[in-house]
């Protein structure tokens, strides 16, 4: 065979495979969403759930699922977007830091439920924080540091030494070469790590089930003051996410329409993901040209 | 580079002042006035429920219930770290518990029934052949009166209170045969519901159209059975708490065992009121008549 | 005099800015660090229970196959016997890695070298939409789809090896993609024109140059993808079965260490030898993923030394 004939036939496979794997996850996106999207409506989207009857919505999960989200950012970003700078800006290349970066590994590939009890432990029992929305943000640190921390550095890496080199030689330090140059140029790609966790964060349930709860309340929607329990900023409640609530309906639920509230939580958490891509971009995008001044 | 630093000073404070501001004004709970209650899936949705009609009645009372498994809810009441642990099994049963420690309320009665594929052509065993499929000895419908087909098991997992339960009352206290397991009652349900040839078991609360029941011993499992313990497979949901609970625990199990919450919440939400039960029974598995 | 010399002394501000920098991020990567160590420890702590205070023999905790802790075996024993376990995590995250893996090389080779118009509009928004399907989600889709497609094809009852590693291979081909998708980039562009310039097709170029230098970032994706597998739990206890008995064959019920884990859990009560069994499952997955990098890490170490010679 010549190369001419196997670079056409390489060509049709790799066709042939990636049509293939668009196919299954297109198949699997709209098997959820044909079976969820009928289910969806205002109603549901902004009711309470109910225990044991009918017609509940998910409208507290759905919100829950969002602020624990923020939180869990708010808290991971700041510590992983450090932890990267160290590792990619300054760790010298030697055995010690290759420990560090498999111990990283190591804790990603953590199973999500030892996560979650680890959780449990330390932050509902040892630090008395309770079944709460704050221990739930602190088990999603942990879980979500890893994977945040390795493409933050992955990003950083992949920005030329000739910016760098720039920086310096306009005379200024490291760190600032590193904030208000590397940083805003990878920017894109942090942005994109963040989205991609930030969507692994909010189909987590194993790690919430013991340290952000399993049920949701009744919240007070006039009420924004944090420090009162039935507020929904209150970071002391329990708190049912979206993804806890469709484990728990299709495991225990006695609700006679648990099927369809789960193929429409389902669908809402996709949509809601999606959402949340396209948003997360656009905003890069502007913070980019802000930052660069492209 | 001054100016962004003035405006990032005045955001601080402003965030300041906003916090202290919902501090000040925060509604004032009694920290007394909220207590949690850990443990058992199957018990969640009842303790759930009465928390939350007793919240609406109690104003500023929080209740607080989370699931987590028998087990859990047994170690955390063991160690203080909750004022109620839920449990379907006596706290004698489990290992690792000091039950004298523990005082025991039971709130609510489940029946556990058998349940079967629907297209497996059979509605009635005997408690001897149920006990020959769980351990292993009968692999075919066939052997029943089915049709030819192989036995599916699935099992709940391993110390779940409803498997001890099935294992003490259906089996005779005889360990199933090792198979397949699954941990929730509602996957239970459509694995049977799915899988031809499959049997498991659920409480009488997950029963529905989508799989059958069987008849043991003739008797069918219904709540009027259970009342008088010719359906043998029931089992007590309790709520554990310490030798001296604080008052708002004592008010909140009183008001649970009370007959408004008896007659209607359990009823509702699938399970048998210990009022209605004409016999009780002890942790050791003893039958006593009730007066 | 003194005022220059001073100021000649004294550290700049520029200076003072970066030391701060510097340990500001240094204790960023610290807090991991021992974040890690705290899980490590506990896991530990509970795990080694089952050796040190219940006085189970560790060989015969790795080579048992009869898992029913609180009960005891056929030898007199308790029944903690972990290798059907380890034998089915092992399994399931090989055969379901093994798939994975042409298939996101592939698409992602067409993602980067193809058609990476397409792959930027298509395929990139696909995968990352995916990433966040909660494993419950899978899990249902692989019951409600997957386990009636193996009964029915393979025989059995459906549950079992096969079907957890269909579940796994769609789970973590999104991972994997995108990751190995992220390698191939990293490859510099002259690299390409270099190959294309001395005659080379574009099959020859993607297969003997573009391939072998990323290969130290697509081992990456993959590792991360098996991790991604090895830790999941939700998704495949609906599918496997969750049977404590070795596997016969891949359509026999089975089970994963994570799978037993998560079931087991919340039935029994902390510092009891059931508690500690399935503390020792947590240290297994932890220890064994900690081969599975160090591995991978030698491999990719290798591959590289080869691209520079």
């Amino acid at each position: 065979m010549n190369a001419k004939r196997a670079d056409k036939l390489a060509t049709g496979i790799l066709y042939f495979v990636a049509g293939l794997v668009v196919l299954i996850l297109v198949a699997l996106l709209g098997y959820i969403l044909v079976q969820g999207v009928p289910e969806i409506s205002w109603h549901f989207l902004t009711s309470p759930a109910l225990a044991f009857e009918a017609g509940g919505g998910i409208g507290i999960q759905l919100f829950n699922s969002f602020y624990l989200l923020f939180l869990a950012l708010l808290i991971s970003l700041p510590i992983s977007l450090g932890a990267g700078i160290y590792l990619n800006e300054y760790a010298p290349q030697n055995t010690l830091t290759g420990l560090v970066r498999t111990t990283i590994e190591i804790l990603s590939s953590l199973p999500s439920v030892v996560v979650g009890l680890f959780g449990y432990l330390f932050f509902v029992v040892q630090f008395k924080l309770g079944f709460s929305i704050l221990s739930g943000a602190f088990a999603l640190t942990v879980f979500n540091l890893p994977i945040l921390t390795r493409s933050i550095e992955e990003a950083l890496a992949n920005i030329d030494d000739n910016q760098r080199e720039a920086g310096y030689a306009l005379g200024l330090s490291r760190w600032e070469t590193v904030t208000k140059i590397v940083v805003p140029a990878a920017l894109p790609s942090i942005i994109t790590g963040v989205v991609l966790s930030a969507g692994r964060i909010f189909g987590e349930a194993a790690a919430l089930i013991y340290t952000a709860g399993q049920s949701a309340p009744a919240l007070n929607f006039s009420d924004w003051n944090p420090f009162n329990i039935s507020s929904p900023l209150s970071p002391m409640r329990p708190a049912e996410t979206l993804a806890v609530h469709i484990w728990k309906i299709n495991s225990e639920g006695i609700m006679p329409d648990a099927k369809a509230v789960s193929a429409g939580a389902s669908a809402v958490l996709i949509i809601a993901v999606l959402l949340f891509n396209f948003l997360a971009r656009w905003l890069g995008k502007r913070l980019y040209k802000h930052l660069t001044a492209e | 580079m001054k100016k962004s630093r003035v405006i990032q000073l005045l955001g601080l404070i402003l965030i300041g002042v906003l916090v202290g501001f919902g501090y000040h004004n925060r509604t004032q709970t009694n920290a007394g006035e909220s207590i949690t209650a850990v443990g058992s899936t199957a018990l969640q949705p009842l303790v759930e429920a009465a928390g939350e009609q007793y919240s609406t009645e109690h104003t500023g009372v929080f209740i607080n219930v989370q699931g987590g498994g028998s087990g859990t809810g047994l170690s955390q009441i063991q160690s203080g770290a909750v004022a109620i642990g839920n449990s379907d099994i006596f706290a004698e049963e489990q290992s690792g518990i000091d039950a004298s420690k523990l005082k025991d309320h039971r709130v609510a009665v489940v029946g556990i029934a058998p349940i079967i594929n629907k297209k497996t052509g059979v509605t009635n065993l005997t408690k001897a052949q149920l006990i020959k499929i769980f351990t292993g000895k009968i692999t075919n419908w066939k052997a029943v009166g089915g049709k030819n087909l192989p036995i599916v098991l699935i099992n709940r997992a391993q110390g779940s209170g409803t498997r001890k339960t099935f294992e003490s009352y259906a089996l005779d206290g005889r360990k199933s045969a090792d198979s397949q397991e699954q941990d929730s009652s509602g996957l239970a349900r459509s694995i049977v519901a799915s899988t031809p040839g499959a049997i498991s078991y659920v409480a009488f609360s997950y029963l529905d159209s989508s799989v059958a029941t069987v008849t043991v011993d003739g008797v069918k499992p219904t709540e009027a059975n259970v009342r008088n313990n010719h359906w043998k497979i029931w089992s007590y949901e309790h709520l554990y708490t310490g030798l001296h609970p604080n008052q708002l625990t004592n008010k909140f199990i009183n008001y649970i065992l009370s007959t408004a919450v008896q007659k209607k919440l359990v009823k509702q939400l699938g399970y048998i009121s210990v009022h209605d039960m004409q016999v009780q029974r002890s942790a050791t598995g003893k039958i006593s008549t009730v007066k | 005099m003194d005022k220059i010399r001073a100021s000649l002394l004294k550290k700049s501000v520029a200076t003072k800015i970066e030391r701060r920098g510097k340990i500001l991020s240094l204790s960023c990567l610290a807090l991991i660090i021992v974040v890690v160590f705290l899980i490590f420890y506990f896991v530990a702590s509970r795990g080694l229970a089952t050796f040190f205070e219940n006085h189970i023999n560790l060989w015969q905790f790795l080579s048992g196959t009869q898992w029913n802790p609180g009960t005891t075996g056929t030898n007199g024993q308790p029944a903690v016997g972990a290798l059907p376990m380890i034998v089915g995590s092992f399994l399931i995250t090989i055969l379901s890695a093994l798939i994975a893996t042409p298939f996101a090389i592939g698409t992602a080779v067409f993602m980067t070298e193809i058609s990476p118009k397409r792959g930027a509009q298509i395929l990139r928004p696909v995968t990352e939409l995916l990433v966040g399907i909660p494993s419950v989600v899978y899990g249902f889709i692989g019951l409600q789809v997957v386990v009636p497609f193996v009964r029915n094809t393979f025989g059995g009852s459906g549950y079992g090896i096969l079907s957890g590693t269909f579940v796994l291979f769609v789970m973590i081909l999104p991972t994997v993609t995108s990751m190995s998708a992220d390698a191939l980039n990293a490859v510099p562009r002259y690299y390409r024109e270099a190959s294309l310039a001395l005659g080379a097709t574009r099959w020859q170029t993607i297969y003997k140059v573009v391939l072998r230098a990323a290969i130290p970032g697509m081992l990456t994706a993959i590792v991360f993808g098996m991790a991604r597998a090895f830790g999941e739990a939700l998704a495949v206890q609906m599918v496997i079965g969750n049977a404590t008995l070795l596997p016969q064959n891949l359509v026999s019920p089975a089970s994963t260490l994570t799978s037993i884990l998560t079931m087991g859990i919340g039935n029994t009560v902390m510092g009891s030898l059931q508690n500690n069994a399935l503390w020792s499952l947590a240290m297994i997955l932890l220890l064994m993923s900690l081969v599975f990098n160090l591995v991978i890490r030698y491999i990719g170490r290798k591959g590289k030394l080869n691209n520079e010679r």
